[in-house]
């Protein structure tokens, strides 16, 4: 999962070091875009759940799957109440099931809409960032290839959504636990010989 | 037991610190017809004595399907066992609901215990008078516990309650070691065989008995909580008795084999 670390105040770009994923109980990854006031409270629902439920401490944990389908009742109940918690939430996790590995990848939008699949994204990485996943991903690709398919779509993002910043982050989760690196930025090309000059000819211009 | 001044109200303590009421109340328990309960570690089997009222009625339902990974036997008073049942099946589907995954047992057990306890503490309610062998199956692997009416709760390896039951408990007791590596036959074998101790002379037919279980295979495919159908019941009874009359002089002593595997000696 990757995010920039970025978190406006309407056109403004208030805070550049917003950590956007964060790990939930043993087996999952949570990330989110929107209010980031509604997901931190979202994090503080989710940091009792999982506190309830190690308390427990009797070999079961609430898996990806589990947590998904509470915070799609949260949103959607929210939403009933015409007081929705603004967010796009992305839940991400593995774990091992009778059958195996179980690996999990979900949204849930502020209305209660929620679904399953192989690549999510949010606001405008709908529009730019999964047609690139619809083509280039394989269910076998490594770590390396991930973050690599990522990249770029970050890179698309950041050219062509005025809201974002040069400064990511990348979360995995395995069967190990979470990992979540820390801030980088990637490498941006502005010289196109269109962006010199680009008021020349234009209509009213000199 | 004998009557005595505590034992009017069940938020009186006795000076020996005993709740005579919750007592009483698990004496209900061991008038209602006999329950086992066994467990490997990947199925849980429960088996109920059928007791019909007369011969022209239908037999009390003793075993129900809470979910599709639980399901509970009961002994005592069957009307308070139906009225739990459905509060068991409502809290399931509830956590079902919101985490779209099974209830984990001991989970499920605990709120249980928790409802039979507040009626210890109330003095306008009265403890419920069934108890309930409850068995499921969650991630964990196979679980059995016992809710009895004092809220009170333990898990088990394998368990009897009801009438009779310190019969099928002796059985249960010489064999229950060896219980988490036996396949689900060898279990429903031993809960037929466990119900049959408590008949105590009576034939054991697949009309006075019950059986369920639930549990996963191997491949990690889970078998639902599922009473086993009679037919099939009458089966299994049919060849563990074949297999009893084969070898005549072993069968009492050596109950350390299941006692299906040994091949009739004809040629003796």
């Amino acid at each position: 999962m990757a995010s920039d670390t970025g978190a406006s105040y309407g056109s403004t770009l208030r805070y550049k070091s917003v950590e956007r994923i964060k790990a939930v109980g043993k087996h999952s990854l949570i990330g989110a875009s929107g209010e980031f006031s509604d997901f931190q409270e979202i994090l503080r629902y989710l940091d009792e759940l999982t506190l309830s439920d190690h308390m427990w401490d009797d070999g079961n944990s609430l898996g990806p799957k589990e947590i998904h389908s509470y915070l799609t009742r949260v949103m959607y109940n929210r939403r009933n109440k015409f007081d929705p918690l603004w967010n796009s939430l992305v839940l991400g996790g593995v774990k091992k099931g009778p059958k195996g590995e179980e690996k999990y990848l979900g949204m849930v939008s502020m209305i209660g809409t929620h679904f399953e699949e192989n690549h999510i994204a949010t606001g405008f990485g709908n529009h730019l960032a999964i047609p690139i996943l619809r083509a280039e991903w394989r269910e076998d690709m490594t770590f390396e290839e991930a973050v690599k398919l990522v990249e770029k779509c970050l890179l698309v993002l950041l050219y062509r959504d005025r809201s974002s910043i040069n400064k990511f982050q990348i979360a995995k989760i395995t069967t190990e636990g979470a990992t979540i690196y820390p801030p980088y930025s990637l490498k941006t090309y502005w010289g196109f010989s269109h962006f010199e000059n680009p008021a020349q000819g234009a209509v009213g211009s000199w | 037991m004998f009557r005595n001044q505590y034992d009017t109200d069940v938020t009186t303590w006795s000076p020996q610190g005993r709740l005579f009421q919750v007592e009483y109340a698990m004496e209900a328990v061991k008038q209602g017809s006999a329950c086992v309960g066994l467990r490997s570690r990947t199925h849980a089997v429960l088996a109920a004595a059928n007791k019909a009222a007369s011969e022209l009625s239908s037999h009390q339902r003793k075993v129900f399907r809470v979910a599709e990974h639980a399901g509970v036997a009961l002994a005592g008073l069957t009307a308070d066992g139906r009225v739990l049942s459905r509060f068991l099946r409502s809290e399931c589907i509830n956590h079902s609901f919101v985490y779209e995954s099974p209830l984990p047992v001991s989970r499920l057990a605990l709120r249980l215990a928790d409802k039979a306890q507040v009626c210890t503490q109330r003095s306008w309610k009265r403890p419920y008078g069934v108890g309930l062998l409850v068995a499921g199956l969650d991630e964990t692997g196979a679980h059995l516990y016992y809710n009895c009416p004092s809220g009170n709760y333990f898990e088990y390896q394998a368990f009897a309650i009801g009438s009779r039951s310190q019969a099928a408990k002796t059985f249960l007791e010489r064999r229950f070691e060896k219980y988490n590596d036996y396949t689900p036959e060898q279990l429903v074998k031993d809960a037929l065989s466990a119900i049959k101790e408590t008949l105590q002379g009576e034939k054991l037919t697949s009309s006075n008995c019950t059986v369920a279980i639930v549990g996963r295979k191997d491949d990690g495919t889970m078998e639902p909580f599922e009473t086993i159908d009679a037919k099939r019941i009458q089966e299994i009874i049919d060849s563990m008795e074949a297999a009893e009359e084969a070898p005549a002089e072993p069968s009492a002593m050596q109950q350390e084999e299941e006692g299906t595997d040994a091949a009739a000696p004809m040629d003796i």
